[in-house]
This record gives C-alpha cells, structure tokens and sequence, in this order.
C-alpha cells in the first residue's frame, strides 16, 4: 500500500511517502489511520484529530468509511489551501 | 486548459492566448493570486507551495469541467504555481472567456473560490518567527459553499 503524505502531516511524521503492509483487517481508511497512530508519536500527533485530516484513495477525496485495499494509492494531508 | 508548473507566467501572453483568433468572444474573465507580503500581523519572507502530482491536475481538470457545465464559456485557463515564491510572486492565473460577460466573470470568481478548498496545494510560510503552515479558513469554505446554491447565478445553464 502506498502511503502519501501533505503539509503538517508530511513534517511531523517525517516523511512523504512510504509503502507499507497493513494487517488484512484494515480494510478501511479509519482503520488504517488508527493503525498508523501506532507507528510512532509523529503518526499519533499528525493524525490525533481526525476532523483536520482529509483523505484521497487512488487520487479522488474519500470520507473516513471508504475502503482501501492493498494496491491502493492513499494520501493524508490538512485541508487544502490553493489559490 | 490546465497547467501546474514551477515557473512564472506571463499575464498578457496567457490571456492573449485565450482570446487570439476567436472573434466570438465577448468577454474575458480573469484573477491572478499573488504572494502578500503580510500574514497574520507578520512580514512574510517566502512562501512555498506543496501539491500532490497527479491528483492536482484531475481536480483543476474537473473544476473546468464544473464551469463549463454551469456557464457557457468558450474557454478556460488555470495556471497554479508550486515550489518556492516570494512576495509580490504571482501564484494562480483564472482566466475564463464567454460571448458576454455575466458568463466570463461569474465563472471566475467560482473557479477561485472552489480552487480554494478543492486543490490539493499547502502553503508554508516563512518569516523572521520561522516556518508555519497556513491553515485553512472558515471564510474560504464560505466562498466556495455559495456556488453551492445555483440558483443565484445569473446564466445557469437549464438541466
């Protein structure tokens, strides 16, 4: 599974892209988010308020129920500030 | 037409572009963003834009396609800037041409608004207090939910 990361959530987990083997019970992006603030206190500080993480499986923005698999392409970033 | 590049671009030429050899055109809409020099009450050094490749073209691809659904527009031209700009920098040029103008300017000022909040762009500014990444705002969510509500613009396309 590849795993992307934006802005605030790239700085404090330290890193913008990473492949990983989630359990096979992680089969949805809020598990998969819980599973990775398991990995380390800069995954559990970027990702403790799920209400400031948005998420976009395979490129298209996604809701916390959406269901990943692993071939998936995921992305965790802030809300977007373009323009 | 959508692009997302690291260079500067030129206004004149780009808006030229839109219009040249297409005498159907009776208005031309633009908005160009630039880098302020003040944040927050501080002097911004730099500001550097990060995207997410790939995915930055399909949504810029897909707020076009959501303009010329709701407008009749003859053509469209975003040009978003990522990497390291500084103040007085140009970030984003919107450009939108139709046979009238209620078409050009409304279509604009929409695709602004929801580039706003549906681009995937970060800001990180720099100043003499160090690095911080600009946060969303309330009032960006507001400009873009108004063209939630279609019946207030002027030249809705009937479904």
């Amino acid at each position: 599974m590849q795993l992307l990361y934006f802005g605030w959530v790239r700085t404090k987990i330290g890193s913008g892209r990473e492949t990983l083997d989630p359990p096979a019970e992680i089969a949805d992006v809020r598990s998969l988010v819980e599973w990775l603030k398991q990995r380390g206190d800069g995954y559990q500080e970027a990702l403790q308020d799920l209400e400031t993480i948005r998420v976009a499986v395979n490129q298209e923005m996604v809701d916390l129920d959406a269901l990943v698999s692993p071939s998936d392409e995921i992305a965790l970033f802030p809300p977007m500030t373009g323009g | 037409m959508i692009k997302v590049q690291e260079q500067d671009f030129d206004i004149g030429a780009e808006l030229a572009s839109l219009t040249d050899g297409n005498t159907s055109v009776g208005g031309l809409g633009c908005f160009v963003g630039l880098v302020r020099d003040m944040a927050n009450e501080e002097q911004i050094s730099s500001m550097t834009l990060e995207h997410y490749p790939g995915m930055t073209e399909k949504q810029l691809a897909a707020l076009e396609a959501e303009a010329r659904d709701r407008w009749t527009l003859l053509d469209v031209l975003i040009i978003h800037r990522y990497g390291r700009l500084e103040p007085g920098d140009r970030i984003v040029l919107v450009g939108t041409t139709s046979a009238h103008r209620e078409a050009a300017l409304e279509s604009c000022h929409f695709l602004i608004d929801w580039l706003k909040t549906k681009a995937p762009f970060w800001k990180l500014e720099e100043s003499d207090t160090g690095e911080s990444w600009v946060a969303a705002r309330d009032s960006d969510d507001d400009a873009a939910d108004r063209w939630s509500d279609t019946a207030t613009q002027s030249e809705q396309k009937k479904v």
